[in-house]
């Protein structure tokens, strides 16, 4: 088995070379189709001659097609990823900046999708066609055909409005209560830490992940304070990804529970709910894991329009933004992360389904 | 293609089932779903809205109540006003209330929904014709052409597809037509997929030797042959496909992306009111729902196409 599968593992990551090949090809792409010209579409319209003479040498955009492809694939595999004109940074420096925000938000949606999912769909093929079960899947259906950033502004409106002055009001923008401030983990556990260093950068992120850093350096009420301001945002980007795990986890129960064994098990006289639990749950957990790799993507593009409606100055922001004031490398630079970043995702996905099925040929 | 079950000599003495064909199967076990009867009943009343807005629509959906004979003294934003609900009668109709600009949203947003459906459509169609192409030419002749076809595939589902059409916009420029063109690219690598797998099956089958055999050509069995019976999956995609396009562009506008003012589109008319949510929720929560009816329609008639169309679910007939 375990040969077997580290072949798979190189086999599925050399499959996965040509893509990212060509996801390098279209973003590249995508930098040269630009309409108008490509140095003042990056460096912005007031980029003076000698400062695009000198951004053109030193991209190589004089050169021939090929040879700036080339360029490009060398930039990028250094980690060069281009610069903002906006922002005047390198866009790597705003990802440090921006992922977290984005990475905190769909984590806690992910979170709460799977916690109030998988029961509602386990419970639901428990109790086929009762009227939880028509209600699960009535909601389940709503779920998904609502636009995410209108359920957004009604929770808002509920919750920061509506219910302004009750104990269940919620905030509905920003990440934390102006005035209140957070400390680096690193420096409230009294760590010397070198700019530049691997080390810095790794807790210069995790640091700026609030909910995490709040508790690494024991800061409870700013911990609260994240967590009542996440609630709302994650809450309408859990929806989507809710709806359909719940809908997968009742079908993929509702098969497993048929089978032969579930009948042999409660013959032998078992507890229902350790069947339910024991027998049937883990058989149906597999396309569980289908369904939430396949809900990363929508979850990305989620995030882009709760942002955008709770004011979050995350990677969806940064893009959309972006994009009304043509800032090109951002949107480029982005696009190249966020693309790599889901091919290795899928490749996870795709991996650990493998390990959790035996039966799955890995040749 | 008719898979009638052929008439026997039982028949003469009344014993033989009537003939049925796989689309009146199909449509008879739709109709036996209530989720799919309300799917269908909630578009059909949509289609009758889209039909018919210019006729039904009190006002027309650019016109400013400002320029009505006579003006109407209105505030811009202005709370849903419906006299037999006891909205004092000097105050003009509007039954959900008035727009940023003073303009009738109840109008609006009955001409949104030929928008709506029309980007619908038109983003399915355009994905599904070039999808089925690619998809089937990459089955039925394999190789390297479906090689490239499928990495290139891959490559766009590489991105998450609301980032891949918000690049792609972001080069044409906003817009509706580019919006709808983006969404339609980004949807292709779907039915490529689904149809290369159909093609796959088909083309061992023996009906497709024979005609081959019998010196059809390589494009008479592609698309006579083979196309025909790989519709179903299609349907099922296409209209789900729907839906996701629907919520896509309505995205897409939200952002400023897609349909530019004063187009009445829901998701444009929704994006321009965001930042009034909380002194006028009525603009923002109409073009919302509307959506979601919308989007909730095409998905419950996909899910009911799916389960009626299933071969393994054919014990009902």
């Amino acid at each position: 088995m375990g040969s077997t599968m580290t072949t798979y593992i190189i086999r599925r990551i050399l499959l996965s070379l040509p893509v990212l090949f060509g996801v390098l090809f279209a973003t590249f792409a995508l930098g040269r189709l630009i309409p108008g010209d490509p140095c003042r579409a990056i460096l912005g319209e007031k980029a003076t001659d000698a400062v695009c003479d000198a951004f053109i040498i030193r991209h190589g955009l004089d050169k021939p097609i090929p040879t700036q492809f080339r360029i490009y694939v060398g930039e990028v595999l250094q980690g060069d990823f281009g610069r903002s004109f906006r922002f005047s940074k390198p866009v790597t420096a705003l990802m440090v900046e921006r992922l977290p925000i984005t990475i905190e938000l769909s984590f806690c949606a992910l979170f709460i999708a799977i916690l109030v999912g998988v029961p509602l769909g386990v419970i639901s093929a428990v109790r086929h066609n009762s009227w939880l079960d028509v209600f699960t899947m009535l909601w389940a259906n709503t779920g998904i055909s609502m636009p995410v950033f209108w359920l957004g502004l009604m929770l808002a409106y509920v919750f920061a409005l509506a219910l302004k002055g009750t104990p269940f009001a919620l905030p509905a923008s920003g990440r934390l209560t102006a005035g209140l401030l957070t400390t680096p983990f690193w420096e409230v556990w009294g760590m010397q830490l070198s700019k530049g260093s691997f080390l810095y950068a790794i807790s210069d992120f995790v640091g700026r992940l609030n909910m995490l850093n709040a508790v690494l350096s024991g800061n409870w009420p700013v911990l609260a304070d994240a967590v009542k301001h996440l609630i709302l945002p994650a809450v309408a980007l859990s929806t989507i990804p809710m709806a359909l795990i719940a809908r997968m986890t009742r079908s993929a129960m509702l098969e497993v529970l048929g089978q032969d064994y579930i009948r042999t098990a409660r013959a032998k006289g078992l507890r229902r709910t350790v069947v339910i639990m024991k027998h049937a749950f883990r058989n149906a957990l597999l396309p569980l894991v289908t369904v939430i790799g396949l809900s990363l993507g929508g979850l990305l593009g989620g995030a882009v329009l709760t942002e955008t409606v709770f004011n979050l100055s995350g990677v969806g922001r940064i893009l959309y933004e972006a994009i009304t004031a043509r800032d090109y490398g951002i949107v480029q630079g982005f696009t190249v992360v966020i693309a790599i970043f889901f091919v290795i995702l899928n490749l996870i996905v795709d991996v650990s389904y493998a390990y959790l099925d035996p039966r799955i040929q890995l040749d | 293609m008719d898979l009638a079950v052929s008439p026997t000599a039982l028949d003469i003495e009344g014993l033989a089932p009537r003939s049925v064909s796989l689309w009146q199967v199909a449509a008879r076990r739709l109709f036996r779903r209530k989720s799919a009867i309300l799917g269908m009943v909630l578009l059909g009343i949509l289609f009758l809205v889209a039909l018919t807005a210019q006729w039904i629509a009190p006002y027309s959906p650019t016109l400013s109540m400002l320029d009505v004979n006579p003006p109407q003294g209105l505030s811009k934003r202005s709370p849903p006003c419906i006299h037999a609900l006891g909205c004092p009668a000097d105050q003009p109709e509007h039954i959900v209330g008035t727009d940023g600009n003073i303009r009738d949203e109840f109008s609006r947003l009955l001409y949104g929904s030929r928008l709506s459906l029309l980007v619908g459509f038109s983003t399915v169609t355009f994905a599904i014709i070039i999808g089925t192409v690619l998809g089937a030419l990459g089955g039925y002749f394999g190789g390297w052409i479906d090689n490239l076809i499928m990495r290139v595939m891959d490559v766009l589902l590489a991105f998450p597809s609301l980032l891949l059409a918000i690049a792609i916009v972001t080069v044409l420029g906003p817009g509706l037509i580019n919006a709808l063109l983006a969404i339609g690219i980004v949807s292709i690598p779907a039915y490529a997929r689904v149809m290369r797998a159909s093609v796959l099956t088909l083309r061992e089958m023996d009906y497709v030797s024979a005609t081959r055999a019998l010196g059809g050509s390589n494009l008479q069995i592609l698309f006579q042959r083979i196309l025909p019976n790989a519709l179903t999956p299609l349907i099922v995609q296409g209209t789900l496909g729907i839906a996701t396009a629907i919520l896509d562009a309505a995205a897409l506008s939200f952002l400023g992306l897609g349909a530019q003012p004063p187009t009445p589109e829901w998701g444009a008319m929704l994006g321009a009111e965001r930042n009034q949510v909380f002194t006028a929720p009525h603009l923002v929560f109409f073009p919302g729902f509307a959506i979601m009816i919308t989007v909730l329609s095409f998905n419950l008639i996909g899910d009911g196409l799916r389960d009626a169309l299933d071969p393994r679910l054919a014990h009902v007939s």
